[in-house]
């Protein structure tokens, strides 16, 4: 056991923090409402850094040079994120096609005209998303309705996903379909990639809760993929399906936000009569739980990562570490607003502490707690996966997929 | 960065298990449960004292092992988990790590080695009655090398040969080393939650000590001694907190109510699927722990007071819904769930509670950030 840095990190560290301050990208010099995420500066602003990152060769930092990335270790690729977070640099656009994506997609196939995509994802020039859930297939995501019907070389889509982050960004997706409706929910599935300018492809924004406009519709009207987009074999998309989630739940280890330190600043920054809401002794109970819970979930983060560079796939912690990042987040939020009193309410950038992004992320919050696995789903994966427990009455084991009943 | 046991760490840890299946099965807990009285198993006590355990992390120049510190952790966890019923935590991670961190080289000499080879028992006495000790309201005192007060509760207090005693010296709380078979010293089981750690009250009256090492505020070297205490106890804690949800688990997939196993419903299911979450934060922080003590991190504090406040939760939390799961079987004597919730509290308490420890978490952090403020300031 050892957290310290290896010399040799230590040195990694010290060039990487030193190459990141001078060449991050300045955020400042955007007007106010173009810094925030899914807006066309910021979005700008992060291509740039993307490609700036491939240049300097600290963009996937783990992959083989072949293919774009660095030549380096899962070690480096982590120093370099923490560094990336400490300099503040939020990034929630290339993480899905470059973390979960196009590594699982790797496993299927290598044919050359996917090998093409690569390196541009790489440098920044294309993002990709993520098109799984529909409306009737979220948590049951085996459940989808989109189909995929083979006329010669090409196949036509049609159907409808949702929830897809980025999409009207996206210039690229991985898509999940349904090829064989006679046989049992899990098999008929099959997976293809697609440039999201493929004329019957439409893209709706759904505006969320907070306000922002990252989720998207995605309609399909006789959309026509060739063969060769197809990934993996025909009716075997399930396994892209969980190939790309191994992926998720080891990236989330590594996702960051506000943390129990920034609760610490904004209760020292709010005066009572005995001095600040520091002074309290509920909060300052409540920090103790905090700061167990969070930073377990960074070690978490950790012990997936010993696993992997040890070889070995991370296990179910990333369900755990998934649970505690998106209850603890919301949690804290709650207490944030909470300790602010009334002026709790104010969401204003001019107003309230640090530009509404505690307010923000109350809204957010919610969000986390059902993008990537609910968090009923997780504790049915660890449940499972972990203590062996038996699945659940299943209704739809085995049945054909076009006889199993569907509500709203 | 290496964020788990090393193989041949894993390889003493195995090994361990399966030493402790052997020689500390449950009929051998419920020896000391059913006679509260004897406090210990001595036989077992001398057969993990043969193991050498005791001396894992004890220095070779005071008769010990020094295997290593994250050794003795693995340790813990396996005698955590097999519930022994033996004084390892106030002899070794308090008393010997009290003597290692706070005693004079003479202390360290003289009394060591017969630790390392368990041999002699020691133990820490600090409470006093209800409540959390405080330098105001302590009454047991120190003056011209003698002890007088009453100690209530002291762990292994009947198994020990010698306490580190808090008291309140000339110039404020010391710690004293006493011979608790010398004169002056009266003592006398009590009965506790969990009887398979035995307790006692100790009167000293007038009873010949020592200061330990240079003196000093006892209190801040009460503290120092704590943090170790901590992390080698979060691991006894999580060890016990595992094998807590493994009965549970088990439980579940062998009972049926309404035609299924009852671990397929999922208030259950859900529910276990939460002590795990309890478990992983234990053990992430108890990892990290072990870290900071085996390289005496300046983190060592702060890591500490998290393994063991994440120690205290887990551990409780997979007592209370291990007997929960069981329903009313878990609710008799004869079923085991009993013991972990009784050692749960034990753990729970014998370094003082969650609840004290989060407010020391706290004092810390806000110490660090000072701190951090005071260097950015100065920059
Ligand atoms: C911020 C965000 C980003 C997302 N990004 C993407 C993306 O990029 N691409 C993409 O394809 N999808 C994305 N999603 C979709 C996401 O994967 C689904 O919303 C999620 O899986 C839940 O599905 P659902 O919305 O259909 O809810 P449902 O599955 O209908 O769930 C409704 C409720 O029922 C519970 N429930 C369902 N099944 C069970 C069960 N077996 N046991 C117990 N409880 C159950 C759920 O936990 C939930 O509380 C995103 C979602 C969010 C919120």
């Amino acid at each position: 056991m050892n957290f310290d840095d290896t010399p040799a990190e230590a040195s990694y560290r010290a060039k990487v923090r030193e190459w990141i301050a001078a060449n991050k990208p300045d955020l400042t010099a955007l007007p106010p409402e173009e810094r925030l995420v899914w807006t066309e500066g910021h979005k700008n602003a992060m291509r740039q850094w993307q490609a700036t990152k491939a240049a300097g060769g600290y963009a996937c930092i783990t992959w083989p040079k072949e293919r774009g990335g660095a030549g380096g270790t899962q070690i480096e690729d982590v120093i370099f994120s923490q560094e990336e977070t400490n300099a503040e640099i939020h990034d929630p656009y290339y993480i899905t096609g470059l973390k979960m994506l196009i590594p699982a997609i790797y496993q299927f196939n290598d044919d050359a005209k996917f090998a093409e995509r690569v390196p541009r994802a790489v440098r920044g020039e294309e993002i990709w998303c993520q098109l799984f859930s529909e409306p009737s297939s979220g948590s049951d995501s085996a459940g989808i309705r989109t189909a995929a019907v083979k006329q010669g070389d090409e196949w036509v889509i049609n159907g409808q996903k949702v929830w897809n982050s980025g999409a009207a960004h996206a210039d690229y997706g991985l898509l999940i379909t349904r090829t064989d409706p006679d046989q049992p929910k899990h098999k008929g599935l099959t997976a293809f990639w697609l440039k999201m300018d493929t004329p019957g492809l439409e893209v709706r924004p759904i505006k969320t809760m907070g306000g922002d406009s990252e989720l998207n519709e995605v309609f399909f009207d006789d959309v026509c993929i060739p063969d060769e987009q197809r990934v993996g074999n025909v009716n075997d998309g399930w396994s892209v399906v969980l190939a790309t989630l191994m992926n998720e739940r080891a990236a989330i280890g590594q996702s960051n936000g506000l943390t129990w330190s920034d609760m610490m600043d904004l209760a020292a920054s709010i005066e009572t009569d005995e001095g600040t809401v520091m002074d309290d002794r509920a909060f300052r109970d409540l920090i103790a739980d905090l700061y167990v819970d969070l930073e377990a979930r960074r070690l978490i983060g950790f012990r997936i990562l010993t696993a992997i560079s040890r070889g070995q796939s991370p296990g179910p912690e990333g369900s755990a570490a998934k649970l505690l990042w998106s209850g603890g987040t919301q949690t804290m939020m709650s207490e944030a607003l909470d300790m602010l009193d009334q002026f709790g309410l104010v969401q204003d950038s001019t107003l309230s502490p640090r530009a509404g992004a505690y307010q923000q992320r109350f809204l957010w919050s919610c969000g986390l707690r059902i993008g990537g696995g609910t968090d009923e789903i997780q504790k049915n994966i660890i449940a499972e996966r972990v203590l062996g427990l038996p699945a659940d009455v299943r209704v739809d084991k085995g049945v054909p997929f076009r006889e199993i009943p569907s509500g709203r | 960065m290496d964020f788990d046991y090393t193989d041949e760490q894993k390889a003493l840890k195995d090994e361990a298990r399966r030493f402790l299946a052997d020689a500390s099965p449950i009929p051998v807990v419920r020896g000391v449960l059913d006679n509260p009285e004897r406090g210990h198993d001595e036989a077992l006590w001398s057969r993990i004292a043969e193991q050498g355990w005791c001396g894992a992390a004890i220095p070779e120049a005071y008769g010990g092992h020094e295997i290593g510190y994250v050794e003795l952790c693995g340790l813990a966890e396996e005698l955590g988990r097999s519930l022994a019923p033996v004084p390892f935590a106030s002899s070794i991670y308090q008393y010997a790590e009290a003597l290692l961190a706070e005693g004079s080289e003479e202390q360290k000499q003289e009394l060591l080695p017969a630790i390392a080879s368990g041999e002699a028992i020691g133990t820490i006495a600090v409470s006093e009655g209800p409540g959390t000790v405080s330098a105001k309201r302590m009454t047991t005192r120190y003056a011209n090398g003698t002890l007088t007060g009453t100690k209530l509760p002291v762990a292994d207090g009947m198994a020990a040969g010698k306490a580190i005693v808090l008291a309140m010296g000339s110039d404020g709380p010391v710690l004293a080393l006493t011979d608790l078979s010398g004169p002056g010293v009266s003592r006398q089981m009590v009965q506790t939650v969990d009887p398979t750690r035995g307790a006692a009250t100790i009167v000293f009256d007038n009873a010949p000590a020592q200061v330990l090492g240079e003196g000093g505020d006892g209190i801040a070297a009460l503290a120092r001694i704590h943090s170790r205490s901590a992390v080698l106890m979060s691991f006894e804690q999580l060890g016990g907190a595992d094998r807590a949800l493994e009965m549970a688990r088990d439980y579940a997939l062998e009972r049926y109510a309404f035609g299924r196993p009852i671990g397929s419903y999922q208030a259950i299911k859900h529910k276990l699927a939460d002590v795990f979450i309890r478990n992983e934060v234990a053990r992430a922080s108890a990892y990290y722990g072990a870290w900071a003590l085996s390289t005496n991190a300046e983190e060592l504090p702060v890591a500490a007071a998290a393994a063991r406040i994440a120690g205290c939760n887990a551990y409780w939390q997979a007592a209370k819904e291990n007997i929960q799961t069981h329903g009313g079987v878990g609710f008799t004597w004869e079923y085991d769930c009993h013991l972990h919730y009784r050692r749960a509290r034990h753990l729970g308490l014998a370094l003082g509670s969650a609840k004290v420890w989060k407010r020391k978490l706290t004092d810390l952090l806000e110490a660090q950030r000072a701190a951090s403020q005071a260097e950015r300031q100065a920059a």
